[in-house]
Formats: C-alpha cells, structure tokens, sequence
C-alpha cells in the first residue's frame, strides 16, 4: 500500500484557535500542509502484519499501517469488517477467545504479547480509548467525577489534586459542575460520550481511539462530540484513530483514511484523494453511497 | 422478578420500599391464614389428634373446651393472631407449656446455625466464584465449577455424615452433636457450631459459587469493565473497584432466596446434629402430633422467608443507584 | 458445552435403566430380612454387601431408584401442568390476573417444600404422596415464572405482533407460537426441578417424612446407616453417592440443554 502525497482532509466546523495546552509536536495545526510536514513527523503507532483469528477462522488479515505522531487517521468499513477488533487488538484488549499475531508498536515498543503489566501502565496514559456505546461504557454505580478523577489517580496522580482536575476536564467539554456528582443514568447519550472522552484524554496521551463513538448519538449531538473529538486532540498533539462506517464523519475530522473490508486493508490515502478518486470498488461504492 | 421489574416497580425509592413493606405485611397476614387453615381442615380435630384414637370422648370435648377448640374457626384465627401479636403463641395441647418462651429460645439456636452456614457458604463461595470466573478459560477455572456443579448434587445430610464421621468419629477434633449455650461455654458452643455451619454452607457456598461465577461473567462482558480497563486498570483492580458492587446485585437475591433454603436446611441438620433449635422443636412437634406447636413453628420460618425477600428488595435500592436517585 | 448434556444424559440413563430393570430382576429380594448375613461386605453374593437386617444393598438401591425416578416425575409433572399454564396466563391475560399470579406465587415460595410435606405429614401422616405433593407444590412457582417470563418473550417478538395484526385470536397465538417457543424452556426447568425434587425427597425420607418402610428409598437407607456410620460408613456412602449422581445428572443435563435451546448464550464474539 502506497501512500499518496495529497493535501490532508479538512477539519468539518472545527475552525477554532490552538489551545493553549499540548500542540507541541506540531507547530502548524493550519489544514493543507500536510505535505509539507509529512517527514517532520516521527512514527508514533506501526501496525505490522497484523491478523486475529477466533477458532472458526481469521477475522482480520494483515493489516499493516502506521499512524505519526499527531495525525489524525480514520478507519472506514461496514460492520464486522474487523475495524474494532484491529482497535482492541491495539489496545491489548480483544475479547476471550481471540488472538493477534503480527506486530504492533507504539514509539517503537512491542504490545503484541507484552506483559499484562506494561500494557496496563500504558492504557490510559500513553493510549486512549471511547467506545461505541456511551449508555453502557461506564459503570452505572459510581458517580461520574470519580470515573474521571480514577483515569487519573490510576496513573500516579494524588487522589485530592485527581478530583478537581476531573472537574476541570469535565468544564472543557461544557459538562456543567454538577455532573461530577452525578451518576451515569442521570446523563443523556451525548454527555456520557463527553465524560468518555474526558477519560481518555485525562493523561494527555499519544494516541486516541475512537470506535465509532458518534454512531449511538443523535445527528445533532453526533457534530458536537466530533468537535470536542477533533479539537481535544489538536489540543494535547495527541495522534487520532477514528473508527467509523461514515465517510462524511472521516471527511470531516481526519487527515488520511484506512478502508477495510473482510478483515483486510483494501485501500490508504489522504482523506481528499480517496474520496474524490477511490482506487478500489469497494472505497467507490461506500463513496457513492454516501453522495 | 428481575432488576428491570425492581426498577420499574416504583418512582421513587422510598415509594419502593413503602410498596414491598405493604406485601411483606399483607403476605404475612396472608401465610397466617394459610398455615391456620391448614392445620384446621384436617380430618378429626386437634384434640383427638394430640390425645390419640384411644382417648375417650369425655376427654377429647374436654380438651376441645380447655383450648378454645370448639369455638367457630374464624373466633380461634383471631384469638390466635391476637396472641401473636402480643407475643404469647398459646400454650401446647400436649405438654400443656407455653410455646413462645420456648420458641424464642429455639429461634436463637436456629439463628446461630443459619448465621454461621451463610459466613461459610460466603467465604467459600465469593472466591471461588470470582476465581472460576475471570479463569473460565483456564483449567483451574473449569476445575472450580465442575466442583461447584459436584458440590450442588451432595445432599446436606450428607455432607454432615461424612464431617461427623471424618471430624468427630475419626479425628475426634470437634464434636459429633449437641448444643451449648455461647453464654455458658464460649469454646464448647463453637467447636460445636462448626460441623453443623460447616455442613450447611458448604453445600450452599457451591450453589452460591455458581451465582457468583455468572454474575462475575456477566459483569465482566460489560461495557464499563472495558473501559475501567482502559483507563489502564488491571484485571482483578478493574473487576474488585468495578464489578463486585455491580455483580453484588443479583448475587444478593439469590442470597436472599438461599437465606430461605438455610432456614429449611437447619430442620435437616439440627436433626442429625442434635442441635435444639426451632426443626427440632418442629420435628418432635410432629411425632408428638402437637399441631399448636407445628403451627407455630411453621409460621415462624414462613415468616423469616417473608422477611428475608423483604429485607433483600430493600437493600436492593441501596445496591442500585438507579434505583436510588431517579 | 456438549459435554455437559452426554455426562448429564448418562448419568440420567443409567438411574433410568437401573430403575427399569429392578421392576423386573434385582439380584436378591431387597426387602428379604437375614439375620445370618448381617453388615456384611461386599462379596460375590451380595455386591455391595447387606444392611443391618442382612437386606442385599445392591436390591435396595435399585428398587431405590425406582422411588426416586417416581416422586421426582409426578412432581415435576404436577408442577409443571399447574404451573406453565398460571405462568402463560400471567402473561397474556389481564393485568391483575398476572399480578395475582405473581403474587401468589411469590407466597409458595415461602413455604418450602420441605416445610410443606412436613406440615402434611403432621396432618394426615407421612407417605409418598404427601412428599410428592408437598414437592410438586412448592415446584409450580418455578414453573410459572419460566413459563410467564418465556410468553412475554414470545409476544414481543415480530411474528406474534403480525399474527396479533393480522386479527387472530389470543388463544390461536398462546397455542401456535407460545408454548412451542416456551416448551424448551420447560423442558429445562423440568430437568433442574428434577434435581431438587430428589433432594427434597432424599431429605424427607431421611427425616421420615417420605416413602414408607418397607418400601426401599435412598434418604431412608441414609437414615437408617447413621447409627452404624463407625461400623460401616459404606452403608450411609452408597445411596449418598447414589443421590449425588442422580441430582448432578439432572443438573448438567437441565445445563446442556439449557445451551441447546438458547444457541445465543453460547455464540458470543
């Protein structure tokens, strides 16, 4: 798979100053310069040969990318294409019953295999993840500012400085105050992915997941979390995987696009490129169906 | 009835309860009736029961008259349920004894008993369960439930001849029967409770473990624990911080429902462990054909099963904050 | 698990058969009394040698088993014809029939069975029948629930809701979609109630609130070997084991098919 230079994707709605915070690996977070930076860039995620197989068969087959440091890519495809499980694969989190074999680095270090003991001092810290389904991804029993303050408290911080920061990052995705004390079912779909979000980016971390996080939410709602998505990572510099089956949520928030389908990569490119000039069948389809 | 039933059952929590403490009474009012009516259609009438086909007739109307029995039925419910309420459970047409002291001394020996099985089905059950749980896949984990699964097949009695023989007879560690008072001899009432608890839980503690297997596997396919996971927790911290209080919930109603089954099971065990709790006092109520006392005692256990469902729903809303605060 | 439903149908078989065979042949007459040979071991004559009255263990475990396949059938049965109906009811008559339903049977279930048959055996004397009703009773809420919970299943599926368009009738629906869909069910709760039924049976027995003497019973075989547990523990061992077996056949077998009947328990990415 080759990679086309092309000016990247643009930023749907997200045309907002540079946070104050993160942003230091690019000096730049003006669109159409991606092609000027593009060597700048150090590797940050490399997904080699990646395959998982079930006891009935393979589930994803070779899978090979890379993700630089504060790019921000999207992975396309129907449901059951493996997109999720090649996240959860990087996560170190597949399923019972499932296995990965290949390669997966991150700055270099192997997480295929790695102790369960390194794996977990990285998730949350130098990895971040939202899920799909923001009513049942957290935990219905404990209040929602002690969800955050743990993703902090887990990874060194002091338990009282935790818990007002946890208060702070809810106020920078518009949670009002009280949502702290709040439990989960007292949320409506669209604050739960926020406070999910607010989890993963608690520790600044180097990459964010994103597996179909608006794909529950309503269209209005969709935009505004795909905001906070877009403009959390342009914040802290974080790199972006963004898992969807929606090409116009990929047009609007990533810069260059995966498209998978049975388990394989068919198709890479910058966002641009592969929408207006998809190579494959398949891309041109999902292309078609979306006009 | 399952948690979504529980949830939409009422508003607000406090309507909640109000509405199970109304069944709870109404239920009691309603097994008072049933164990009365039980004991009251029967063919021939107590007096000649407890006196036997051998008394004479003068006799049996004498004994009829000394206990009320030849008043309408609906005057001896309410003279019965009036007693209860204050207490006296009425005197016994054979020993001619008042049954309530008794009763409240044999409920205390039951009490123990039942305390003592539900601590060890517990601390058998609740770690074994997570263990076979989070290992389902490994060989320790399947050896766990298969045990489990063994261990739900032994009959209690069985268990408790197998202790007593292997404990008592054999080792001669702990006692094989008998009952003392934890206020007369500490050390003596609890090498004495242990066979007998021990009997009762393990039993329980393997049908238990089940429960708590299945709760942990259910809890553990959930959303939250992946992403507790996520946030970069370990396995057991996610599932201890995360799960357990979750998992708690439909592992406490079947505590609740097993409250009930120790309470039934004690009837078995005190028998083969002498014990003078409230199934002896049934048991020897029966052969002694002392249906006042039978009445009592029953509706005494019916009573602690009511009570125990009631007890469970409550704490049901403390488990469960969507319950508490919607 | 496959293995589950062939250890669980085993296990089952063999009780089954075992039954079966001793309404035909047992190796000596179980309830022959003979002083001369009492307490023995297990020798070529008597397998798994005699009692305290020189009765053959082996006869009387089998004979046994027929008491423990008889009371667990007619009570799961009667449970099971009271029961499923109320449940179905419950679920598709008005509303404060399923509530009364529900309610009522919220209050058997505060009499356990034990109690039950204890209460009839205080009243009109302790028999198989007693035992049989006293289980099966406190066995109709189980069955009433499965059975009410499996309907409002039924009924909010698709196919119900059309033929529920489509004008036909209450009854034509409970008849052609519910209880084929529900019979499965039943069939589990069946095997688990089985297994609680031979416990509740063993343990009355072993009171002496069941089956008779002389007619042979596990419990009662348990009972009656209690006092000479220091003299011979295999005596209380046998029909111990014999129990255990049975009440795990059921078990595993109510779990195989459990799995059988609910393919998406299994199937799960």
């Amino acid at each position: 798979m080759t990679e086309r230079a092309c000016p990247e994707g643009h930023l749907g709605g997200v045309e907002r100053p540079e946070g104050a915070l993160g942003g230091v690996d690019r000096p730049d977070s003006s669109p159409d310069q991606g092609l000027h930076r593009e060597p700048e860039r150090d590797g940050l995620l490399a997904v080699d040969g990646l395959s998982i197989t079930h006891d009935d068969g393979e589930l994803v087959d070779d899978v090979s990318f890379r993700i630089a440091q504060g790019e921000r890519v999207g992975l396309i495809g129907a449901s059951g294409s493996g997109k999720s499980l090649t996240a959860s694969a990087i996560m170190g989190l597949l399923p019972d019953g499932l296995a990965a074999s290949g390669s997966v680095t991150l700055r270099g270090r192997q997480l295929l295999g790695a102790p369960e003991r390194e794996l977990s001092r990285l998730r949350g810290k130098d990895l971040g993840m939202v899920f799909q389904e923001p009513m049942t991804a957290l935990n219905p029993a404990m209040r929602i500012g002690r969800q955050v303050a743990e993703a902090l408290t887990i990874h060194g911080t002091a338990r009282r400085r935790a818990a007002d920061r946890a208060r702070e990052l809810l106020d920078r995705v518009g949670l009002p105050e009280r949502t702290a004390r709040a439990y989960p079912h007292e949320l409506s779909g669209g604050q739960r992915q926020r406070v999910l979000l607010t989890i993963a980016l608690a520790n600044d971390p180097a990459l964010l997941i994103c597996d179909e996080p608006t794909t529950a939410l309503d269209v209005t709602v969709q935009a505004q979390v795909l905001d906070l998505v877009a403009e959390g990572v342009r914040d802290r510099g974080t790199s972006l995987l963004f898992i969807t089956h929606d090409l116009a949520v990929i047009a609007s928030v990533c810069e260059r696009v995966l498209v998978c389908r049975d388990g394989r990569l068919v198709e890479e490119g910058p966002v641009r490129a592969v929408l207006s000039d998809p190579e494959h069948d398949y891309t041109r389809r999902l292309v078609e169906a979306a006009l | 009835m399952t948690v979504g039933e529980r949830v939409a059952a009422g508003a607000s929590p406090a309507v909640a309860i109000a509405r199970r403490l109304v069944i709870f009474v109404v239920s009691v009012g309603v097994a008072s009736v049933v164990v009365f009516a039980f004991m009251a259609v029967l063919p021939g009438d107590p007096a000649q029961v407890a006196l036997g086909v051998n008394a004479t007739p003068e006799l049996v109307e004498q004994t009829r008259q000394e206990f009320g029995l030849d008043r309408p039925l609906v005057t001896q419910y309410l003279d019965w349920m009036g007693g209860l309420l204050t207490g006296d459970f009425g005197t016994s047409y054979v020993t001619k004894e008042a049954i309530g002291p008794q009763l409240l001394d044999r409920l205390g020996v039951t009490l123990w008993l039942v305390g003592a099985g539900m601590l060890v089905a517990l601390l058998l059950a609740v770690p074994t369960g997570i263990v076979a749980a989070v290992r389902h896949r490994k060989p320790s984990g399947v050896i766990v439930s298969a045990a489990s699964q063994v261990g739900v097949a032994v009959p209690a009695f069985l268990a408790a001849i197998i202790l007593v023989q292997v404990f008592a007879v054999q080792l001669g560690w702990l006692p094989s029967g008998g009952w003392t008072p934890p206020a007369y001899d500490v050390g003596a009432w609890l090498s004495g409770l242990i066979l007998p608890a021990v009997s009762l839980g393990l039993v329980q503690g393997a049908v238990l473990t089940r429960y708590v297997r299945s709760a942990v596997l259910d809890v553990q396919r959930e959303d939250f624990l992946r992403t507790a996971r996520a946030k970069g927790l370990r396995p057991y911290p996610a599932l201890l911080r995360h799960g357990l209080r979750n998992a708690a919930v439909p592992v406490v109603t079947v505590l609740g429902l097993q409250l009930a089954t120790l309470l039934v099971g004690a009837v078995v065990i005190e028998r083969v462990f002498v014990l003078p709790g409230l199934g002896s006092m049934l048991l020897d109520a029966v052969a002694a054909r002392d249906l006042l006392t039978v009445q009592s005692v029953v509706l005494v256990l019916v009573v602690g099963v009511l009570l125990v469902n009631f007890l469970v729903d409550v704490l049901y809303a403390v488990l469960d904050p969507r319950l508490r605060r919607s | 698990m496959r293995g589950n439903l062939v250890v669980g149908g085993a296990l089952v078989g063999v009780v089954v058969v075992t039954a079966l065979v001793s309404l035909l042949w047992t190796p000596l007459d179980p309830q022959a009394v003979d002083a001369s040979v009492r307490l023995l071991g297990p020798t070529s004559q008597h397998l798994l040698g005699t009692d305290k009255f020189g009765r053959d263990v082996l006869s009387q475990l089998m004979v046994g088993a027929q008491t423990t396949l008889y009371v667990g059938i007619v009570a799961v049965g009667l449970a099971a014809v009271a029961g499923v109906p109320l449940g179905v009811l419950a679920a598709m008559g008005p509303r404060w029939l399923g509530e009364l339903v529900l309610r009522t049977s919220d209050l058997v279930l505060a009499f356990p069975a034990l109690l039950l048959a204890i209460m009839l055996a205080a009243v009109y004397g302790a028999s198989t029948l007693t035992a049989m009703i006293a289980i099966g009773v406190a066995t109709v809420p189980a069955f009433a629930r499965v059975a009410r919970a499996g309907t409002l299943q039924v009924l909010s599926r698709e196919y119900t809701l059309a033929a529920r368009a489509g004008g036909r009738s209450r009854w034509w629906i409970a008849w052609r979609h519910v209880l084929p869909n529900v019979s499965g069910m039943v069939v589990v709760q069946s095997s688990v109630s089985f297994a609680m039924a031979v416990l509740a049976e063993a343990a009355l027995s072993f009171l002496g609130f069941g089956t008779a003497p002389p007619t042979p019973s596990w419990g009662r075989m348990l009972q009656e070997s209690q006092e000479l547990l220091a003299v011979d523990a295999r005596l209380a061992l046998v029909p111990g084991l014999a129990i255990a077996a049975v009440v795990l056949g059921f078990n595993l077998l109510g779990d195989g098919l459990r799995d059988r009947f609910d393919p998406h328990l299994e199937a799960r990415r």
